[in-house]
């Protein structure tokens, strides 16, 4: 019987030695064809010489999809002829529970050197620290969460494969009878609650001082900012002398005021455009969030500042960065580093691509940077402004005489 | 297929019955079936292939994530316009992203997994003879199978389908301008999910009332397996949220079509201001959430609950601490409810309601721990089996664990600020609620493939499947976690534009490759399935020796499922090995009277009749060793 299944496999044998020489010939024919088309057209050449070394075609991932069937049902025969001749001789048979229970402890030793790898390989490449004043509370904040939760994860995840291996089936074996004890499951549920509570407490505090935004008293006011976001751009408006931005309105946007910013309003007069957003450090910043179209949501990772951006619900976000661009450069021992603000909510095609800088720079700086940033009242604008202020006040006009009437 | 042989109190009705029935045709048998075992059928099979279908559009767009800058003309030539010269368009990238999100969470882990386990084992682990409405049961299937049919059908319009993310927030899905997915494949996403919705009610509807008025004599609330309570808690949960989405759905139809403005105001579009006023895109994100949040316990609570029965099954061990699964599950239910706000920290909801938001979040992992904590209770000391049902419901704690703890940080305000959007909560939710629930509805395929077709799957096989889908998951996800801290956005078509990501493609692109594994891995499932209904090993009628209800009936899979009289119930499923039985398991249709060697006084708290016997019963036997 077990000599028959033993044919029977070297059958597939011989038909997977035949799959795999046929594969190498259709492989070297693929080869050849592409070598003779670079012969050919030049102009192709540099197309077709990249092209295999990513994607052979998908002639050759069949064909190695089917050899690895191949094999996969060559390795399931022998395993049963092994077996069963095993049975034949009246031997003890494959034992899967025990292989099994070591594939798991396995896979938790190589698990966690794979977790203790990705933390220290992939963990180096992750944001630095928060470069802002509320940030660093938020990191302090996420290192003592990621404590609390690698703890848990290294002993539960030991206590599930080191349970499931130590406790792998035998027939000589029974079970213990245990269903439940009432001590152990409170312990397991208040401690739990405690821990989070911490959490809790900790988080709610940190989260609160962050969104209250009331300055306190004696406190400098803080540097108010628009931003604007549409499909799929950022929109940027300094204030003026002032210090004060002027009101906009959508209903006032057109080709030239691409925000709609209101001049009835006087605060609107001495604003500024910029391309860039550029910042003082140790200042407090108040970002004025806005959106034109869609839901944006201006993410600053760096800063540990994200808001989303909606239509017909002004934001805004405090923060005051703490770290230069200039130093952070040096810190990061990277020449081209800049902050950067992106978008981070879904809102089309362009979505990937919605970006500002952002440079954190001195006061001084600062000051000499606004002084060159051009005024939002351009002069196409003051000339579509002074049409339709005359329009407006002969619509008034007519409308009082309506009333008289 | 009669049920000639039913001979019940109910026996003349249902007599008449099987004489309905006896001309079974094709259609009435296998299209428009009542009987809830083939509706199962029909759900997992519908489920299967939409699993697929939405498993390949995920290695699509990892593809592209993988290799932003090649073009593949494969590609062109399966896709045609929507990747011209073989590069994907970024509008597809999205449409993509959010119908493989729809697929996965709605049409495969909700009606794919409720749908399947929850016709299946409810009537036959309670002891009923069908659901309380097969009629309704049978709708329920064919409304799924029309919005599954809409939403693929989506892919054949000349805009392509839906895109603005599975959580399709306004305005830029109420806006058709605002991209091509917000055009007619929105509409049919909003027909689908409808469509969807109201499969679900009949479905859930049906799984309450069969479980509160059609168990059989002796299962009382307390003897139910732990997979009823987590399909009957689910379908309350199911009943109560999804009406919301409709709500939701409706509106924003209504913004769309008829030019209200419910989720739309101050909007500017190419430079013209739209006369919308007055609305709240936020509002939707409540309505979406409301339900949202609730569906993610819909998705991971039949997994718990099938992975509760398979655990305890296969360690050959009562599960530990019963009642606390149960209120555990009853916490999650109730919590889920008022958590929804966490999806919202930052989208300029109220800062103070974010607060309370992120307590109630937080507390809702007190109940998830303490299952965790029962699994591994479970586990100690047992005598486990390694069916591939088990090394499922062993990969999905691995997962509920490892995905729950990030839960933490994105539960949390305060954290949420910076991870909000970003791979690190793709991470999360696969983790906890993609994987952990996927593994459930397989361990649950693996587990009673031989009730649904008489027939059992290849052994090894399912190992082969486990194991590389178990690593595959944990490749892909795990590297997830660290781009989403160094601030990477998820729902990017390519990190090409930004130059502190390029570090992260060789990451993305070993990602791909382990979910290319993974997918390829799901090979050996398919064929294992399909292969085994036909020519799998013949089963036997309780090949798990397993105690609960569904094991009794034969395994034909009659329509009326027990051919005599439906069994009654003495104890809860849970008895295995209990000391003093010759056997490891007593299944729930054993009477103490039978077994009173293994009694325990704890088995008669409320039933003072039993308790004298089992004194009486003590007594004697201490009196005869005395008399030895």
């Amino acid at each position: 019987m077990a000599f028959k299944k033993l044919i029977n496999s070297k059958k597939l044998l011989s038909l997977f030695a035949m799959l795999t020489l046929f594969g190498t010939q259709v492989l070297m024919a693929q080869v050849e064809s592409t070598t003779k088309a670079a012969e050919g057209a030049p102009a192709a050449a540099a197309n077709a010489a990249d092209k295999p070394s990513v994607w052979a075609g998908p002639f050759y991932y069949i064909l190695l999809f089917l050899v690895v069937c191949c094999a996969v049902d060559i390795v399931g025969k022998i395993l049963r002829v092994y077996d069963l001749t095993k049975q034949i001789q009246g031997k003890k048979q494959m034992n899967w529970n025990n292989i099994t229970g070591i594939l798991f402890l396995l896979f938790l030793i190589l698990g966690l050197y794979g977790s203790y790898w990705s933390f220290t390989t992939q963990g180096a490449m992750i944001l630095p620290s928060a470069a802002s004043v509320h940030g660093e509370g938020l990191d302090t904040m996420f290192y003592v969460t990621f404590g609390i939760t690698t703890t848990v994860f290294i002993i539960t995840q030991i206590l599930l494969f080191g349970f499931v291996f130590k406790y792998r089936g035998s027939d000589k074996r029974k079970a213990t009878y245990y269903p439940h004890n009432n001590t152990i499951e409170a312990a397991w549920t208040i401690a739990p609650a405690i821990v989070l509570t911490v959490l809790v407490v900790f988080g709610f505090t940190t989260w609160r001082k962050i969104t209250n935004h009331v300055d306190a008293e004696g406190e400098t006011a803080s540097i108010d900012i628009e931003v604007v976001g549409h499909q799929f751009a950022w929109e940027l408006r300094y204030p003026g002398n002032d210090q004060k931005l002027g009101k906009m309105s959508y209903k006032l946007v057109s080709g030239t005021n691409k925000v709609g910013v209101d001049f009835k309003d006087k605060n609107s007069m001495d604003d500024l455009v910029a391309d860039t957003l550029v910042v003082p450090v140790n200042k407090s910043i108040r970002l004025n969030i806005h959106a034109q179209d869609v839901i944006h949501s201006v993410y600053m990772p760096h800063f540990r500042v994200q808001l989303n951006a909606v239509p017909g619900l002004p934001t805004f976000f405090k923060f005051t960065p703490t770290v230069t661009t200039r130093e952070m450069k040096a810190k990061e021992d990277n020449a081209k580093f800049e902050y950067l603000l992106y978008c981070n909510k879904i809102c089309g095609g362009g979505h990937y691509n919605m970006q500002k800088v952002v440079r954190v720079v001195t006061e001084a700086e600062y000051q000499k940077w606004l002084a060159q940033q051009k005024p939002y009242l351009t002069d196409a604008l003051k000339k579509e402004l002074h049409f339709a202020e005359t329009e407006q006040k002969e619509e008034k006009s007519e409308n009082r005489l309506a009333l008289n009437n | 297929m009669s049920t000639l042989s039913v001979q019940d109190h109910h026996g003349v009705h249902h007599d008449e019955h099987g004489h309905e029935h006896h001309h079974d045709t094709f259609l009435t048998k296998y299209i428009f079936s009542q009987d809830h075992k083939m509706i199962a059928k029909q759900f997992l099979i519908t489920g299967i292939i939409m699993a697929v279908f939405a498993m390949l559009l995920s290695i699509l767009f990892r593809i592209q994530l993988a290799y932003p800058d090649k073009a593949f003309p494969l590609m062109e030539t399966i896709l045609g316009r929507f990747a011209p010269e073989g590069r994907m368009d970024p509008n597809f990238y999205l449409s993509l992203v959010t119908i493989h999100g729809t697929i996965m969470v709605f049409f495969v882990l909700t009606a794919g997994l409720s749908g399947t386990f929850s016709n299946l084992l409810i009537p036959l682990q309670l002891g009923a003879r069908d659901m309380a409405s097969p009629f309704m049961n049978m709708l329920s299937y064919w409304l799924f199978f029309i919005a599954s049919l809409v939403m693929i059908g989506s892919f054949f319009i000349e805009k392509g389908p839906a895109g603005p993310g599975w959580t399709i927030y306004p305005p830029l899905s109420a806006l058709p301008k605002a991209m091509p997915g917000s055009d007619m494949g929105m509409t049919m996403w909003l027909i689908s999910m409808v469509l969807f919705v109201a499969s679900q009610l009949m479905g859930g509807i049906n799984y309450v009332s069969t479980v509160l008025n059609m168990r059989t004599k002796g299962m009382d609330l307390w003897k139910m397996p732990l997979t009823i309570w987590a399909f009957f808690l689910t379908a309350i949960l199911g009943v109560l949220a999804f009406p919301v989405l409709v709500a939701g759905v409706v509106l924003l139809i209504f913004d769309r079509s008829v030019g209200t403005s419910f989720y739309l105001s101050d909007i500017v579009l190419g430079g013209v201001p739209q006369p919308f006023e007055g609305g709240s895109p936020i509002l939707f994100q409540h309505l979406f959430w409301f339900l949202g949040h609730p569906e993610v316990y819909i998705v991971i609570m039949p997994a718990l609950g099938i992975s509760s029965e398979i655990i305890a099954t296969n360690s050959r061990k009562p599960i530990f601490g019963y009642h606390a699964m149960v209120y555990s599950l009853v916490g999650i239910t109730v919590l889920s409810f008022i958590v929804w706000g966490h999806h919202m920290f930052v989208t300029g909801m109220n800062p103070f309601l974010g607060g309370v938001f992120m307590i109630t979040t937080l507390i809702i992992a007190v109940p998830s721990a303490v299952k965790t904590f029962n699994y591994l209770a479970t586990l100690w000391r047992g005598n486990i089996r390694f069916t591939p049902a088990m090394m499922f419901a062993i990969g999905l704690v691995s997962f509920f664990i490892s995905g729950g703890l990030t839960g933490i940080y994105l539960g949390n305000a305060a954290l949420d600020i910076n991870l909000h959007d970003t791979y690190f909560v793709v991470a999360h939710f696969h983790l906890v609620m993609g994987s952990a629930a996927i593994f459930g509805m397989l361990a649950g395929v693996y587990h009673w493939f031989p009730k649904m077709f008489g027939r059992l799957m290849d052994e090894k096989l399912g190992y082969l499947h486990f194991w590389i889908t178990f690593i595959g998951a944990y490749l892909v996800f795990f590297p997830m976690h660290f781009m989403g801290l160094d601030g990477v956005p998820r729902r990017y078509y390519a990190f090409t534009e930004f130059e502190s990501f390029e570090r992260w493609l060789s990451v993305n692109t070993f990602i791909t490759w382990a979910a290319i594994m993974a997918a390829v891995a799901q090979v050996a499932f398919l064929f294992n399935f399909f292969y085994s209904i036909f020519f799998g090993k013949k089963t036997t009628q309780n090949p798990w020796n397993s105690n609960t209800l569904e094991w009794t009936t034969p395994i034909e899979r009659i329509h009326g499922n027990w051919p005599g009289e439906i069994p009654t119930v003495y104890r809860w499923p849970y008895d295995y090995s209990k000391p003093g039985h010759d056997e490891d398991f007593i299944p729930q249709t054993v009477p103490y009277s039978e077994t009173m060697s293994s009694n325990l006084p704890h088995d008669f708290e409320n039933n003072p009749v039993g308790m004298e016997e089992y004194n009486k019963w003590t007594n004697t036997q201490r009196s005869n060793e005395e008399v030895k």
